[in-house]
């Protein structure tokens, strides 16, 4: 038999047919279980224990609507939601724009300029935990930010950074920024690239100085990118636990003052009276929260294509 | 002269930025070289560097058992997410099987919810499992990960097609043709692969706090905060040891592989 291939060869039925039928299946197999096994099943049934009074050493009973009911009368989880969205609120205009800024200033080919790049792309490498560490020695109240104000005489006491709930919010919000700022700026410098050289030319041409050029044409070139970095920065805002765990420690700050979803969801989760109904029932609410705002940043970015 | 000008003004903004994003790293290093008997305030650098911390934070912590433990993790990490995200991705880029659309959009679809959503659900089917307090357990629900799956899928649709169509004629069977043909041609994917992967296992904190209690098995992360919680080490120098040995590797790494680092932020970008 002379098979010859025909021009479609990127399928799987243009092989000889028997047992290789299967073999899409095959290939998928070993990903797709544990996908299903570690991702899929514990969606599912956080969903299910969510609506039951399940604690971690026992199963539970059918509950319906209580852990919601019970969550909405929750003032920790107020507190913790209110804390989740206002670190998103602060965090996500500082990540959209900062970045672009950067991205910009490494954008021209200046000697040197691949060292600026690589440099402020270390803060990305290092792990949570470290980035923690090293913020946590900078504004600590024997730190180099409070000595250094000290012997300048600008403030007679240690500002409390990481001992107030709110400076300590603060505090890791500046961290999470920090460490999220040459991330975004490689989004940008990918935008950037796309950008036709001819828009500035004839921008130029027009008389238009940088700034307007930044205005008048960058950003709506890379106002895409823009929305972008705006989802995905206000949904890893929402995620945010280590920084703050390392900063204000275990408790999430004096009172649990400083606590996020998250922090919230360990907390009430686990431990021996880990209520684990209850702690699914905010986990979904974190899960829709988070929902919410991937939904209107597509919304936006579809309303920009139209 | 403007053009001079611009240039200077150019390169004072970014040393300034520079100083903001380095700064808090180059202070933790050169406190992690302070002498025992100096303050960490004499003056800007050192007097006498030493790097007595880095053998004082090995000798009170089992930093090398920590790291040791990460590194089982991280190598059973990249080596599943390298095999299964690759097979998974090739089966995705070919046409003709059925259900093709619906796996994909479910894959797609467990890209929505955050792991801290999961993670109680997720503690619970590991600890079904029995693998609460092992590395495995610390391993198992990150063996693969669906933007690793994209990634390579992406990368096998952008094979050639003429590449393919030789290897045909020759009369390769399905898995020779995924070793033969399509592996090599994706080794920069594999490269990202690799990388993010390693960096995930590395750096994770969360998932390992909730699954090791025992402190024998602590990765890397889990130790560097006992070490800053420990009462009984009250010392900076040493604390700021124990996380520049952290940093380091991953530091050297990135300065090696850097087009990989920058390659992978953009296919994740493209795939989300």
């Amino acid at each position: 038999m002379t098979a010859a291939p025909g021009p479609a060869a990127a399928g799987f039925h243009d092989r000889p047919p028997g047992p290789a039928r299967w073999a899409p299946y095959l290939f998928l197999a070993p990903g797709l279980l544990l996908v299903l096994v570690f991702s899929i099943w514990p969606f599912l049934n956080t969903v299910i224990l969510s609506f039951t009074d399940a604690q971690i050493l026992r199963a539970g009973r059918f509950t319906g609507f209580a852990n919601y009911r019970r969550a909405f009368a929750d003032p920790d989880f107020w507190l913790a939601t209110g804390n989740s969205v206002l670190y998103l609120l602060v965090v996500v205009p500082c990540l959209v724009l900062l970045p672009l800024a950067l991205a910009v200033l490494v954008r021209t080919k200046i000697p040197g300029i691949g060292f600026f790049r690589s440099a402020f792309y270390t803060p990305v490498i290092a792990s949570a935990v470290v980035v923690g560490l090293m913020w946590q020695w900078v504004l600590r109240s024997d730190g180099l930010v409070n000595t250094v104000l000290r012997a300048l005489r600008v403030v007679s006491e240690p500002v409390p950074f990481l001992t107030d709930s709110t400076m300590l919010l603060v505090s890791a919000m500046v961290v999470t920024v920090w460490k999220g700022l040459g991330y975004y700026m490689v989004f940008y410098l990918a935008a950037l690239g796309n950008v036709p050289v001819s828009l500035y030319e004839a921008a130029a041409l027009d008389g238009a100085g940088a700034v307007r050029r930044f205005f008048s044409v960058t950003v709506p070139q890379v106002k895409p990118m823009m929305l972008l970095v705006g989802t995905l920065s206000a949904i890893s805002a929402l995620r945010v636990f280590t920084e703050i765990y390392i900063l204000g420690g275990e408790s999430g700050g004096p009172g649990g003052g400083a606590r996020t979803l998250p922090f919230l969801i360990r907390q009430v989760g686990l431990g021996f009276s880990g209520e684990t109904g209850y702690a699914s029932a905010v986990s979904l609410l974190l899960f829709l929260l988070t929902l919410v705002f991937s939904l209107l940043g597509r919304r936006l970015s579809r309303g920009d294509e139209s | 002269m403007s053009t001079r000008a611009a240039r200077a003004g150019r390169y004072a903004t970014l040393s300034l930025v520079l100083v903001v994003m380095l700064g808090p790293i180059v202070w933790q290093f050169l406190t992690s070289l302070r002498g025992r008997t100096e303050n960490v305030y004499d003056g800007v650098l050192p007097s006498r560097p030493t790097l007595d911390n880095y053998v004082r934070v090995a000798e009170s912590f089992p930093m090398l058992q920590y790291t040791g433990n990460t590194l089982v993790v991280a190598a059973l990490a990249v080596t599943s997410n390298l095999a299964f995200g690759s097979m998974a991705g090739y089966a995705l880029s070919r046409t003709g099987w059925k259900g093709r659309r619906s796996v994909f959009t479910v894959l797609v679809a467990t890209l929505m919810f955050p792991f801290e959503s999961v993670m109680i659900s997720m503690f619970l089917t590991v600890r079904g499992m029995g693998l609460v307090d092992t590395l495995v357990g610390v391993w198992l629900p990150g063996a693969v990960s669906v933007l690793n799956i994209m990634v390579m899928r992406a990368a096998f649709l952008a094979v050639p097609r003429e590449i393919e169509e030789a290897a045909l004629l020759d009369g390769a069977g399905e898995w020779t043709r995924f070793t033969r043909v399509f592996l090599p041609s994706a080794k920069g994917a594999l490269a990202v692969v690799c990388i993010t992967s390693f960096m995930g296992a590395w750096d994770d904190f969360l998932w390992p706090l909730l699954v090791l209690t025992d402190s024998e098995h602590y990765t890397l992360q889990l130790g560097l905060k006992t070490l800053a919680g420990a009462t009984t080490v009250n010392d900076q120098r040493i604390i700021a040891a124990g996380a520049m040995a952290a940093l380091i590797p991953m530091m050297l790494l990135f300065f090696a592989l850097q087009r990989f680092f920058f390659k992978g932020v953009g296919e994740g970008a493209v795939k989300l």
